[in-house]
């Protein structure tokens, strides 16, 4: 008897061997993107900024003018950097999930971001006619300015900082705690259960994953002495505090990053936008620039607490070779992509093993390494 | 105003009422669960089934026998040719038609195959529910390889309708034995590579182990079955207790797990998936040469009386009764879903717990609305 005819020929190629030309291109993408990045950074400084300095120095000798230079350049920096970030993000989501990521807009998808953002700022600005008016219009504010605050004292290079302010930490520390309040703003606002749902969780769990990274943090001040970020990158001269006290200062590292995943809301921790529970939590009813806001809020604390990690353990700026800040930046997005890395192999905690993983754990560990760092100081000094 | 009270449970004032689906992430279709919720915690939780209602069993007894096995590929569309197997068994039995040995082969060879390209919507799915959602990529990439294969054979991946009454639509393509063993090797290592991302990740054993525990009785009572019941310590398998097809000649353990929780159900399934592997390679290995089609008649009118087919789907025992008057068409078919059944289980699993484990237990029962709804 004769055999139907195949509506496609059955396959032949298994697929499961790697494509080395797919590895070697996006590899090769990765490459090309640090290379460029690492070529005009380093241009930049060969400018004849010279000719421009005198003016500059007029201009910005006005206490005024100054701190409105040193803010627009804050803002526009945060603003563009999320948008490589995202594009990493998804590349690197991509590449982790066997798939390719953005294609399509530009380079490799390298301008998706921009065109997302155009998409966004042209969809039809909604506000739930039940919600709080007020609180839903400044949650992404509220959410999104205290991420741009803490980079006013994030010191890219020694004179790369916007306000090398001598008491960084604790202003970091302050300003970070009000990211609840949007969230929490958010949650309530949009008068929508799951959005309610969202800002409960995000709410307590920045709330107590601030306790033991302040006091992770508070080890660093403890060895360094001293409460200034440029300050604590100078101490590191001699070796990073993550080698130089590396019994002490790992530790703190890890529940640095443990909290800074918690405090980001990224898995296992994103119980604030659990996917699969509460649709997106508190940013539900959220669409156009008001999600944007939110989404920039996110990936720039992403890159800030990332900095403020090689600022404190991996010796900020320093680094033979290429300028300070491409030493910043390069540091900084390996921590980065640490935190994509963390995001996209594991699943989520369960809110009561979240809570109970930070005050059974976490809280005095961070105590026992903040005492244990006061001992090593001791024994170090003396 | 009364339907929208959760059935169970007093309501008091600090309770929110608050509906998971019909469209919601993690509903796998579009189940509506009437939650209560005091805080985090689930005080009782209604599901609300019936949007993808079509009245297949009445569409399936408007028509000739043989052609309700369309309709079948809609019950349970992730394994839709499991679902044409219980069909076409309940058509052979009323009308006392024998099948080649060829075709049992064949069947069993496809339905397997449909049964690891469910569990791996399975794994997929559930993964996603807890968080992890690379694993879920993961999963879908190696059912598309299997989709692919089932495409080259019955040329549709979801929809098969290629388990008919008397039989399989046809024989398989040439070389296709060599491309089933192909993606068998490479897909046994990969579940291995998916093993040890998931399964043994610490946070996802704390999200399922101890988490909608279901005891043996209980399980038995609500008339659980599949890898629901074997999660819960009961060895039931219909392919081993009441075998069909090509299924006694055949070696393959039953995976059984008697912890009862949403870890144990999910361990079920997974090494229900590499019994199917051996399951496939053990009939291309024997798979005699013959007829993949019984000798049919021109018309089919069956003698009055009744019969019931039984067959162990992915998800649990899926049956199909069938009632003749000695016409053309059936007077009754029922079909009998696992779904169906589970999900009836799921307010008494959810009462207490907290949101999440809710999602979780939800998801490892790995109910399909389509075969719910029917």
């Amino acid at each position: 008897m004769s055999l139907p005819p195949l509506r496609r020929p059955a396959p032949t190629r298994t697929g499961f061997e790697c494509d080395p030309a797919f590895v070697a291109g996006q590899f090769a993408a990765g490459v090309a993107v640090l290379v460029a990045a690492i070529a005009v950074a380093s241009a930049l400084p060969r400018l004849p900024w010279g000719l421009v300095d005198p003016l500059l120095v007029l201009i910005g000798s006005h206490p005024v003018i100054n701190a409105l230079i040193k803010a627009l350049t804050v803002t526009v920096f945060v603003t563009v950097h999320v948008i490589f970030l995202i594009w990493l993000e998804r590349k690197f989501a991509g590449w982790m999930q066997a798939r390719l990521g953005p294609m399509h807009v530009g380079w490799k998808g390298a301008l998706q971001t921009i065109a997302d953002a155009v998409k966004l700022l042209m969809k039809e600005d909604i506000i739930p006619t039940r919600a709080d008016r007020i609180l839903f219009i400044a949650a992404p504010f509220l959410t999104f300015m205290p991420t741009l605050l803490t980079f006013m004292v994030l010191p890219f290079s020694e004179k790369w900082v916007a306000y090398d302010f001598p008491l960084g930490i604790l202003f970091v520390l302050a300003v970070t705690t009000n990211i609840s309040l949007g969230t929490l703003a958010a949650g309530w606002g949009a008068n929508n259960k799951y959005s309610l749902l969202g800002g409960a969780r995000a709410c307590a769990q920045v709330l107590s994953y601030e306790i033991p990274m302040a006091v992770a943090m508070l080890s660093v001040v403890t060895l360094e002495g001293t409460m200034s970020l440029t300050e604590i990158v100078k101490h590191q001269q001699h070796g990073w505090n993550i080698i130089a006290h590396a019994p002490v200062m790992i530790p703190a590292f890890l529940i640095f990053m443990v909290c800074g995943l918690a405090e980001l809301n990224r898995t296992p921790f994103d119980l604030p936008e659990a996917e699969s529970e509460l649709v997106s939590g508190f940013h539900t009813e959220y669409s156009g620039m008001r999600f944007a806001f939110f989404y920039l809020g996110e990936f720039a604390a992403n890159f800030f607490t990332a900095g403020l990690a090689v600022t404190l353990f991996f010796g900020g700026w320093l680094g033979p070779w290429l300028p300070a800040p491409i030493w910043f930046g390069i540091k900084t997005i390996a921590v980065v992509t640490l935190f994509m890395w963390i995001k996209w192999t594991v699943p989520r905690l369960r809110v009561d093993q979240m809570m109970g993983f930070c005050w059974k754990f976490l809280v005095p560990a961070s105590v026992v390494v903040f005492c244990a760092t006061a001992v090593w100081v001791m024994v170090a000094g003396s | 105003m009364t339907a929208m009270q959760p059935a169970v449970g007093a309501s008091t004032s600090s309770d929110m009422t608050i509906n998971l689906g019909p469209q919601h992430p993690s509903t796998h279709g579009v189940l509506r669960l009437m939650v209560a919720l005091d805080g985090e915690y689930v005080k009782s939780c209604r599901p609300v089934v019936g949007y993808l209602h079509r009245g297949l069993e009445r569409m399936m007894a408007a028509r000739p026998y043989r052609q309700s096995v369309p309709f079948t590929d809609r019950l349970d569309y992730c394994a839709s040719l499991n679902s044409n197997l219980a069909i076409s068994q309940a058509i052979e039995r009323i009308g006392g038609m024998a099948v080649p040995e060829r075709a049992q082969y064949l069947r069993v060879m496809l339905c397997e195959m449909n049964r690891i390209a469910s569990h791996l919507i399975f794994f997929g799915t559930y993964a996603a529910d807890i968080g992890a959602t690379t694993a879920f990529l993961y999963a879908f990439r190696e059912r598309e390889r299997l989709l692919d294969l089932l495409e080259a054979y019955t040329g549709a991946r979801l929809t098969c309708n290629w388990i008919r009454p008397g039989g399989v639509a046809s024989d398989m393509p040439e070389g296709y034995a060599q491309a089933v063993c192909a993606f068998l090797d490479g897909f046994l290592k990969e579940l291995d590579a998916y093993d040890t991302l998931l399964t043994g990740n610490p946070i996802f054993r704390v999200r399922t182990e101890g988490v909608g525990i279901i005891s043996p009785e209980k399980a038995i009572a609500y008339g659980a079955s599949g890898p629901v019941l074997r999660g819960s310590g009961v060895n039931i398998d219909l392919r081993r207790t009441e075998p069909y097809d090509a299924y006694p000649r055949t070696q393959f353990d039953v995976p059984l797990r008697t912890e009862g929780d949403c870890l144990a159900r999910y361990l079920v399934r997974v090494e229900e998936m590499r019994q199917s592997a051996r399951i496939i390679r053990q009939c291309l290995r024997e798979m005699p040469e013959g007829e993949h089609w019984g000798k049919q008649p021109k018309v089919f009118r069956p003698a009055a009386g009744e019969a019931y087919s039984r067959t162990e789907s992915p998800r649990g025992e899926l049956s199909i009764y069938l009632v003749s008057d000695g016409t053309a068409n059936p007077v009754r078919v029922r079909v009998r879903g696992p779904s169906f059944v589970h999900l009836s289980m799921l307010p008494e699993l959810v009462r207490g717990v907290k949101v999440a484990d809710m999602i979780a237990i939800l998801g490892s029962l790995d109910t399909v609305l389509g075969e719910v709804d029917r």
